[in-house]
This record gives structure tokens, sequence and C-alpha cells, in this order.
């Protein structure tokens, strides 16, 4: 056994400085939370405008544009009719605007900070092992910081997803500006480019490609983070998951996981169909 | 060259380049002064000695030529030129500007007017059209659309790629891509146009036609050209005076037939006399025809 004098607990400081925290900041917080919320709810209720044939017409359209096969395409958009099948649709919806919302602010927040990563070897040096330790947590670690500040609900499941898929971003990001040849990096520098031109006109456009990757990689891990975000209160495909599992309802449990795939299959060919599309020099 | 002298265009004094290959050294112009410390710099495995206190002049409108082996510094040299390495200690003066001495505002300002280089491996940007790449230096210079597009055509057209602006560079051969990099700096109508190695990397017959259309150009722009080349034929038929480089050193200066005729040192003739062979036995391959007229370009 531990020997009971050398105990001690750090849980006790760590509530009462939280507690603090939360105390001094509650207007902060609210303020942050209410605009979260309003900006998931826009996302919610836009996404519940559309009918579900429109985004079944949708995905083949898009689809249709960046494979150009109408076989693939259909394939593609026949998915989502099993979400609606299964009585899932409005689930969906729910889960599917957690991600957006997430997502878009996770690149609000990743692709500056990749750009700045990319450029300042000092950015790089800070940034790096906190993007490793980010990565290797478990994805249930990020719901204590969020419960901790945001209670539970629909915005602490935003933060934490945005927590959990902001890596990806910033870390292709910064890649793909560094991969830029050198050699045309220098023949830009010789025609007279500022610092800044060299950035917009060269190495930017030339990182499309990694910076795409990281986007298609970053909402992946916010579709996967579907389910665990729900234990803390976002509801949709991830509560469906979890209420199956406790009531041992194997087949109610497939369905919703399947959702979850349908979504991410989506997404994933879709935001990759993009990537292609913005592929430099075709 | 006969006549009252010439104009200095370029002015390179004292250049030296030391290059640390390990982080966190840092060498200041004091070290390369003392010929002890510069003795054990180049004996280091730590620093390369890429330039030592290179001088050089180099007249309006002529071409002139810089020679070496591999890794003899050519490159970090022409680079000099328009700070796109800033040199450890030196100065380099170009048509009266002191370009070692120039702010970072001066200095862009500088390159988008004096000067266009031309690169080995091309460096055209591969998401924008041929017709973009080659409008890419008069953007930055802020010209209107308008009178860019009539610059481009002219400068695509001066290099035979007339009805190539739309396409990407990645749809083109070596031979064409190197023919866009020329029209991206011959559009600028800068007086002094920088090549480092540009045809390298071309097959032999490409090679040769690049060489004559740009002889051709030459015969009316008369424009400063410095050159890089580690290929004497091309010296030979290029260049108005050469420089030969040898580990960082500039060994040699003259005329191509003077330096063919009377080399410096033991490196200089070796260094020639077997690209002569080359050349010499290039030309009696080829016999009377293009030869002959080789010779005629450089005498
Ligand atoms: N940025 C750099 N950092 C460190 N060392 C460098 C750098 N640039 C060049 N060097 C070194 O300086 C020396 C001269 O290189 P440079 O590229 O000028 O040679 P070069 O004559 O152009 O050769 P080549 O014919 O192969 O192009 C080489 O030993 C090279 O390794
Ligand atoms: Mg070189």
């Amino acid at each position: 056994m531990f020997p009971e004098t050398l105990r001690f607990h750090i849980a006790e400081p760590i509530n009462i400085f939280i507690d603090g925290l939360i105390q001094r900041y509650a207007a902060a917080f609210d303020l942050v939370a209410g605009k979260i919320l309003f900006f998931l709810l826009s996302i919610h209720r836009g996404l519940e405008a559309v009918p579900w044939w429109g985004y079944i017409l949708l995905v083949f359209l898009l689809s249709l544009y960046f494979s150009r096969s109408i076989l693939h395409s259909l394939v593609l958009a026949s998915l989502p009719f099993f979400i609606g099948a299964f009585g899932l649709w409005s689930m969906a919806i729910e889960s599917l605007a957690v991600i957006i919302a997430s997502v878009v602010m996770a690149l609000v927040i990743g692709l500056p900070l990749g750009v700045l990563m990319g450029e300042a070897k000092s950015v790089e040096t800070v940034l790096s092992p906190v993007l490793d330790a980010m990565q290797t947590m478990p994805s249930f670690v990020y719901l204590i910081p969020a419960m901790m500040f945001f209670g539970l609900g629909k915005v602490p499941a935003v933060i934490a997803t945005l927590i959990y898929s902001l890596p990806p971003v910033i870390r292709l990001t910064a890649l793909g500006l560094r991969q830029v040849p050198k050699t045309v990096e220098e023949a830009a520098l010789a025609y007279g480019a500022t610092r800044w031109q060299l950035i917009r006109e060269v190495r930017l456009p030339l990182a499309m490609p990694s910076i795409m990757a990281g986007i298609n990689q970053t909402t992946m891990m916010a579709l996967s983070m579907v389910v665990v975000s729900s234990m803390i209160g976002a509801r949709g495909l991830g509560q469906e998951v979890l209420v199956s599992i406790n009531k041992i309802d194997v087949g109610r449990g497939v369905e919703a996981g399947m959702s979850v795939v349908i979504l991410a299959i989506v997404i994933d060919r879709l935001t990759q169909g993009l990537a292609k599309r913005l592929r430099p020099g075709e | 060259m006969a006549g009252a002298s010439p104009a200095e265009a370029i002015v390179v004094r004292n250049l030296w380049q030391v290059f640390p290959r390990k982080e966190g050294i840092s060498i200041s112009s004091a070290d390369v002064m003392d010929e002890q410390r510069v003795r054990e710099m180049d004996e280091s495995d730590d620093t390369v000695v890429a330039m030592k206190d290179v001088c050089l002049t180099v007249y309006e409108g002529e071409t002139f030529i810089i020679m070496g082996l591999s890794g003899s510094g050519k490159s970090t040299l022409i680079r000099c030129l328009l700070r796109l390495v800033e040199p450890t200690s030196g100065e380099v003066c170009i048509l009266g500007h002191n370009v070692t001495a120039m702010g970072k505002r001066e200095l862009v300002q500088f390159r988008r007017e004096k000067i266009s280089m031309v690169f080995q491996h091309y460096g055209l940007l591969p998401h924008r059209t041929v017709a973009d790449n080659v409008a890419f230096g008069l953007k930055l210079r802020g010209e209107p659309e308008e009178s860019r597009k009539e610059k481009v055509t002219w400068a695509l057209e001066t290099v035979g790629l007339t009805g190539w602006g739309k396409y990407y560079p990645s749809a083109l051969s070596g031979g064409m891509r190197q023919r866009v990099g020329i029209a991206r700096a011959l559009v600028m109508d800068a007086p002094i146009l920088l090549m480092d190695e540009p045809f390298s990397g071309l097959d032999p017959m490409i090679r040769r036609e690049l060489q004559d259309e740009l002889i051709h150009l030459q015969r009316d722009m008369r424009k400063t050209i410095f050159f890089v080349t580690h290929d004497l034929s091309e010296a030979l038929r290029m260049g108005d005076r050469m420089a030969i480089m040898r580990r960082g050193e500039i060994v040699q200066v003259g005329s191509p037939d003077e330096v063919v005729a009377n080399p410096a040192d033991e490196y200089v003739a070796r260094f020639v006399s077997d690209e002569k062979e080359q050349f010499e036995r290039g030309r009696a391959f080829i016999g009377s025809g293009p030869g002959r007229e080789a010779t005629a370009c450089v005498s």
C-alpha cells in the first residue's frame, strides 16, 4: 500500500482556482458562451431550413462537379437517404451543426496560427510541443476544461470539439508553407517581392494542397468527437449511440453508428474533392 | 571594348561569404579580416568559406561569364549581387547604387527596377499560367494591367512562345520553361540580366538554340549580362570577358580567348584543357557548319 502520510491532493486547490476564475470572469464566460450558442443555433436553423432532398441533391451536384463521375456521385448522394430512413435525420442535422460550428471556429483560429508557425521559427518552437500534447491526449480529456468553464450543454460540446480538432489544420498549414520550393521563393524575391507578397502570391497558393488536407483532417477529427461530446450534452447522433449502449440495444446502436459513418464519408469525399479542385497548376 | 573606358555596371569589392554549417555559429566581417581565422574557418567542418575576397568589375553592355567547378561559389556570388544571400563582408555597387548598404524598401525597389534574373531550375510559379509568370515582376512593380498584357505578348513573341500564355508551366518542356524564365526577365527591361546556369539542365540541341537566340537578342539589347556556367563552349560563345572561380576565389579574369591561350595557373589550364578538348571534339564532329559559326561569335 502507498503510505498514507505521503499522500496529497491537488484536486481541491484546482477546484478553488477554477471556481475563483469562473466567479471573477463570469460575465466574460457568459458573453462567450452566448455568442457561441447564437452562432451554433444560427447554423442549426439554416441547416434545418433545407429539405432532406435538398441535401441529397446538393451532395450529388457537388460530387458531380468535383469528381465528374455520375455513378460515384449517385452512390454518394444516396447515402444520406439511409440516415433519414433510420429516423435519425434531425439528430444528424443537430450533430452537423455542432461539427460545422466547431470546424469554422477551428479554421478561424487555426489558419492564422498555422501561417504564423510556418513563418516564424520561434512560434513553431512554442507551439509544436503544445500540439504534440494535444494530439496524444485522449479526446475525453477535452471534456474537462470545456465543462469547467461552460457547464453542460451544446456550448462546451462545441468547445471540446474545437480544441480536439484544432491541431491538424495548424500543423498542415505550417508544413505546407515550409515545403514551398526554395527555388520558387528565391525567384519571387529576386523580382522584388516583399515578405507579404511572398506569402500571398507564392507560399499560400503553393501550400494550398497541404492546407486543404489539414482542413479535411480537422473536419474528420470534429466528426470523431460526435459521440464523446454528446456525453456533456451535445445531443444528436452521439446521444443516440450512448442511449443504445446504456440500453444494450445493438440494433439501434448500429443504425446510429452507421449514420455517423455516412456523415463522415460524405464530408470526407466532398472536402477532398474541393482540395483536388484547388490544387495549383491544373 | 576599344576607345574610352566604358561605364562600370557592377563593381564587387572584397566580397566574402562564410556559411555556418551548424546552428548558433555567427560569423562577422571581423572574422574574415584575420588571416589566421580564415584558415581556421576554411578547415573547419562547421563553416564553409564560399567566397573569398572577390573583386570584380563588369562594364555596361558586356556579357561577363563566371566559370568554375561545382561548389566553387558561383551561385553564391550571383545571389550576393541582389542580396538573395547576405554577404558576410564586402561591397557590391550596381549602376552607382551601393547594394550592400541598402535598406529593405530600397532593396525591393532596386530588385524591381534594375535587375532581372534567370535561374537554372527556372523558378516558375507552378500555380500561375505562363502569361502570369511572365507578368509576375511587372505586377510586383505595380504596372497597370493594360501595359502588362502588351509587354507580355511582346516578350512571349520574342522567346518564340506566342500562344502559350494560357498554359501552366507543368505542360511545358524544359526548354520551353526556360524560355518562359527568359521572357519573365526580358519583360522587365532592366539594364542588368543575371543568369545562373540558365541552360545547364537542357539537352545540347535546345541549349545551343537558346544560346543562339540570346546572342541574337543581346546584339540589339546591349544589356549587361552576368552569366554563370560551367561549360567552356558556352563561355566561349557567349562571353565578352570571363572570370574563373576556384574554391571561392577568382583566379583569372580576361577575355575567353586570353584565358584559353594563357591560363593563369595549373587549375585553370586543366579546367580549360578538358573543356577545350571536348569543345574541339564536338566541333570536329559537327564539321564545318555550326562550329565555324561558333568561333566567329567569340572572335
Ligand atoms: N545557404 C547555404 N548554407 C550553407 N552553405 C551553403 C549555402 N549556399 C551554398 N553553400 C555552400 O557554399 C559552397 C558554394 O556553393 P555555390 O552554390 O555557390 O556553388 P556553385 O559554384 O554555384 O556550384 P554549382 O555549380 O554546383 O551550382 C558550397 O560548398 C555550398 O555547399
Ligand atoms: Mg550554382
